[in-house]
């Protein structure tokens, strides 16, 4: 077979500074998991609850999930187009920029400067900085790909195609801002239509940076682990379609019950239920590719990561169109149900995904064998339990919240006040800022994993991981 | 066919995405913050309450407050009247937020006197023991820049005064969250619209037994100690936002169901949602059972 010259050095860059990021996101995160149950924690200006929860955010999504994402879409697009990267420069320059960018997001998240527009927060200047950031990535990309010496397209690449474009419209629109200062600006659109706005945005960064790219993973590593296909071609194409089509009805669904017309937000709601079918779409195609396979679970720690991920999201995907129904969104709204429901979609489904890809691709770059197999299954349970704690116990929380929120007297008063249901909330806030320590621990094992790999003997590489 | 031709992938992944985007996203432009929307009371900022709403964006307050009040029976009785499009038209960026770590604030203006807001924001836990929200002491030191006010109500279009502007000097940022907060939902009458009538004969359905005494005192210390204090004297740790009630087993019985259900309109909010029972608990509590009245009796009883 002709050996062809992959740039790997990239791929390998990107996924070391995206792991700095996500364990910045993750130690932030239970700091103001902490912070919630211990208000004497925050530490004003700088450190209080409110300026460190987009970094937070900020840094999982941008840092950790989009890092791991140009180092993973580097490594599959050259797989996959068998061709080395159009540009390994641009990618090079990239890279350095990516992580000016994140730190000048850092730097300014806890100096105040945000838009206050969920997970975009930006401010102006740093908006530029992302589009330009997500420009040189697409062009990079795309090149490559029309320049391939592989002429059919695997599924991967469509959900990879979509998603560069998708991001770009997404951030476009929702970035129009008028400027007051360096670091000061005012949207471009008022109330309601902001609201309207910034859920078109905030429900599709969703489907653009959550869903389409770790598909793109999945579709790509669920086979590659495995050694067995893809169950069928057709079902992804379907499911690929219907998807991006469908996903941009249903932003609204965040705004059920306020200002926003009652139309866009019954068209939320039925687009967010039908959305049902092709998530379940790619849930099933994963499923039945492992026909004949599901010992693999037991033998391949790589499998479990991969198959758990998927399962989260064919949960996520139910839960999440059940949320959008009105009159559920009226009880678990605004309730900590809702935090439950976004973590098992980041620590279970796209996470778990990026694990099995890092594990896959990093010892083959490091020319050596994972150092560890048992410590990949200690950080598999510690992920997975830590996980399931923090979402179990938020839903609990979420829907004791809700009911005592809604519940009246007999006289048609209210039976209790807001602060008596805050209250109720401290265990809750305790038992979940426990499984963010469970979490931590389990993406600590994952890193000395690593390293250790990293610093192991050379060891020659299994024939299997040659293969394109 | 477009499984081997990426350009026209990428063409046919756009028109995809678009079609959701102009139905749901751009055409709703059409009718939003059109005149159907328009409520002729709603005012803009002013140059205070805009650097206020700056300061609330700054510490990303929408991070834990809601400002939206849904139409639904339970939140209309917690917060007050639902929220309408128009209310938000000067409102760039809107600031909905999406949980209710602590409570929605779209109906916060005018619920409670300045004082409390201050020592609230300072010290949340003296007003509220079982709050988590932190400690915002600091604003209290920080200056509003009036120039660079000025330069955001005329990037707004928002009409000012040269006046206005000169007033900001030496006001704080808590001077200006205030005046914010202030401002949340008083641009429409609903206070006076929600307001509920007291009908029928005022007498108190609950006799000064110790039953009620207790559940008096859970609801005061729930609803009033933040502001009148436990001890219902002494004010140092309220920073007397609401005055003493040693002297409640002078009043009528009448007279105090009226002030505690309406407010008094110059600083005690309603407690209308409190539900008549409740009210009356805590008017059994006020009268029959504080220290001072305590001290009384005993002297009476001494004599």
């Amino acid at each position: 077979m002709e050996k062809t010259d992959y740039n790997y050095d990239i791929v390998k860059s990107f996924v070391h500074w995206s792991i700095l990021w996500g364990i910045v996101a993750v130690l932030v995160g239970v700091l103001i998991s902490f912070q919630l149950v211990y208000p004497d924690l925050n530490f004003a200006p700088y450190l209080t609850y409110g300026r460190l929860r987009p970094l937070h955010t900020n840094a999982g999504i941008f840092g950790w999930g989009i890092g791991s994402f140009f180092a993973l879409f580097f490594y599959v697009v050259q797989r996959l187009c068998r061709r080395p990267l159009w540009s390994e420069g641009l990618a090079r320059f990239q890279l350095y920029f990516f992580n000016a960018t994140i730190i000048a997001a850092a730097v300014t998240l806890l100096l105040g400067f945000n838009t206050s527009k969920e997970y975009h927060e930006l401010e102006w200047p740093l908006d530029i900085m992302v589009v330009i950031l997500w420009v040189i990535f697409s062009v990079n990309i795309a090149m490559t790909i029309i320049k391939r010496k592989e002429e059919h397209m695997y599924i991967s690449l469509w959900y990879m195609l979509a998603s560069l474009v998708g991001v770009a419209i997404l951030y476009l629109v929702n970035a129009a801002e008028i400027p007051v200062s360096l670091f000061k600006s005012y949207s471009a659109y008022a109330g309601t239509n902001d609201a309207n706005v910034q859920w078109w945005f905030g429900h599709n960064a969703v489907a653009m940076v959550l869903t389409a790219p770790p598909l793109a993973i999945f579709y790509y590593f669920l086979p590659k682990t495995t050694g067995v296909p893809i169950y069928s071609h057709r079902i992804s194409i379907i499911a690929f379609w219907s998807l991006i089509f469908m996903y941009l009805w249903t932003g609204a669904h965040h705004l059920l019950w306020t200002p926003v017309p009652d139309w866009v937000q019954t068209l939320a709601m039925a687009f967010s239920v039908m959305l049902i079918a092709p998530s379940w779409g790619s849930v099933f195609n994963g499923y039945l590719s492992m026909g004949g396979q599901w010992h693999q679970m037991r033998d391949n720690y790589l499998v479990k990561f991969l198959i758990l991920g998927i399962t989260f999201y064919g949960l996520q995907t139910l839960q999440g169109p059940s949320q959008s129904v009105r009159s559920f969104s009226a009880f678990i709204h605004y309730t900590e149900w809702v935090p439950g429901h976004v973590h098992m979609g980041t620590m279970g489904w796209v996470s778990m995904v990026l694990f099995a890809a890092i594990y896959y691709i990093l010892p083959q770059i490091y020319n050596r064998e994972i150092y560890s197999v048992g410590l990949a299954n200690l950080h598999f349970w510690l992920v997975l339990i830590g996980q399931l704690i923090y979402s179990v116990s938020m839903w609990i929380a979420g829907v004791q919240q809700a009911s005592m929120w809604h519940s009246m007297n007999p006289d048609g008063s209210l039976t209790f006040t807001f602060v008596e249901t805050l209250a109720q909330l401290y265990p809750y806030w305790t038992i979940r800022a426990v499984s963010g320590v469970i979490y931590l621990a389990g993406v600590l094992v994952f890193i000395y994993n690593l390293i250790m790999t990293a610093r192991s003997p050379q060891t020659v590489l299994k024939p299997a991981a040659q293969n394109a | 066919m477009w499984e081997k031709k990426p350009v026209l992938l990428l063409i046919l992944a756009t028109l995809a995405i678009l079609v959701g985007t102009v139905i749901t996203m751009i055409l709703p432009f059409k009718w939003v913050n059109g005149e159907a929307d328009r409520i002729a009371t709603v005012k803009p900022y002013n140059a205070l309450q805009l650097a206020g709403r700056d300061v609330y964006i700054r510490e990303g307050c929408n991070n834990c407050h809601s400002q939206t009040v849904r139409p639904l029976v339970a939140e209309v009785l917690r917060y007050g009247d639902y929220s309408k499009s128009g209310e938000f038209v000067y409102d760039q960026p809107h600031l909905w937020g999406s949980r209710r770590t602590g409570p929605d604030l779209a109906r916060i203006g005018g619920k409670y006197p300045d004082a409390w807001h201050i020592q609230h924001m300072k010290q949340p836990k003296v007003m509220i023991p079982q709050s988590n929200m932190p400690s915002y002491t600091f604003l209290a030191a920080n200056t509003i820049d009036p120039a660079f006010t000025e330069k955001k109500m005329k990037t707004l279009g928002f009409p000012y005064t040269p006046a206005e502007i000169k007033a900001l000097a030496g006001k704080t940022e808590m001077d200006a969250i205030v005046a914010y907060l202030q401002k949340l939902g008083s641009d429409i009458p609903w206070r006076q619209a929600a307001k509920t009538a007291i009908a029928g004969d005022l007498s108190n359905p609950f006799k000064h037994d110790d039953a009620t005494i207790a559940e008096g005192n859970r609801l005061f210390e729930q609803n009033c100690a933040a502001c009148h204090d436990v001890d219902m004297k002494s004010n140092e740790k309220s920073d007397d936002v609401g005055p003493p009630l040693t002297n409640m087993a002078d009043f009528d019985e009448k007279e105090m169901f009226t002030l505690i259900h309406d407010g008094s309109g110059t600083g005690m909010p309603s407690f209308a949602t409190l539900g008549t029972n409740k009210i009356w608990k805590l008017i059994i509590y006020l009268k029959y059972h504080h220290p001072a009245h305590e001290a009384q009796e005993h002297r009476a009883g001494g004599k």
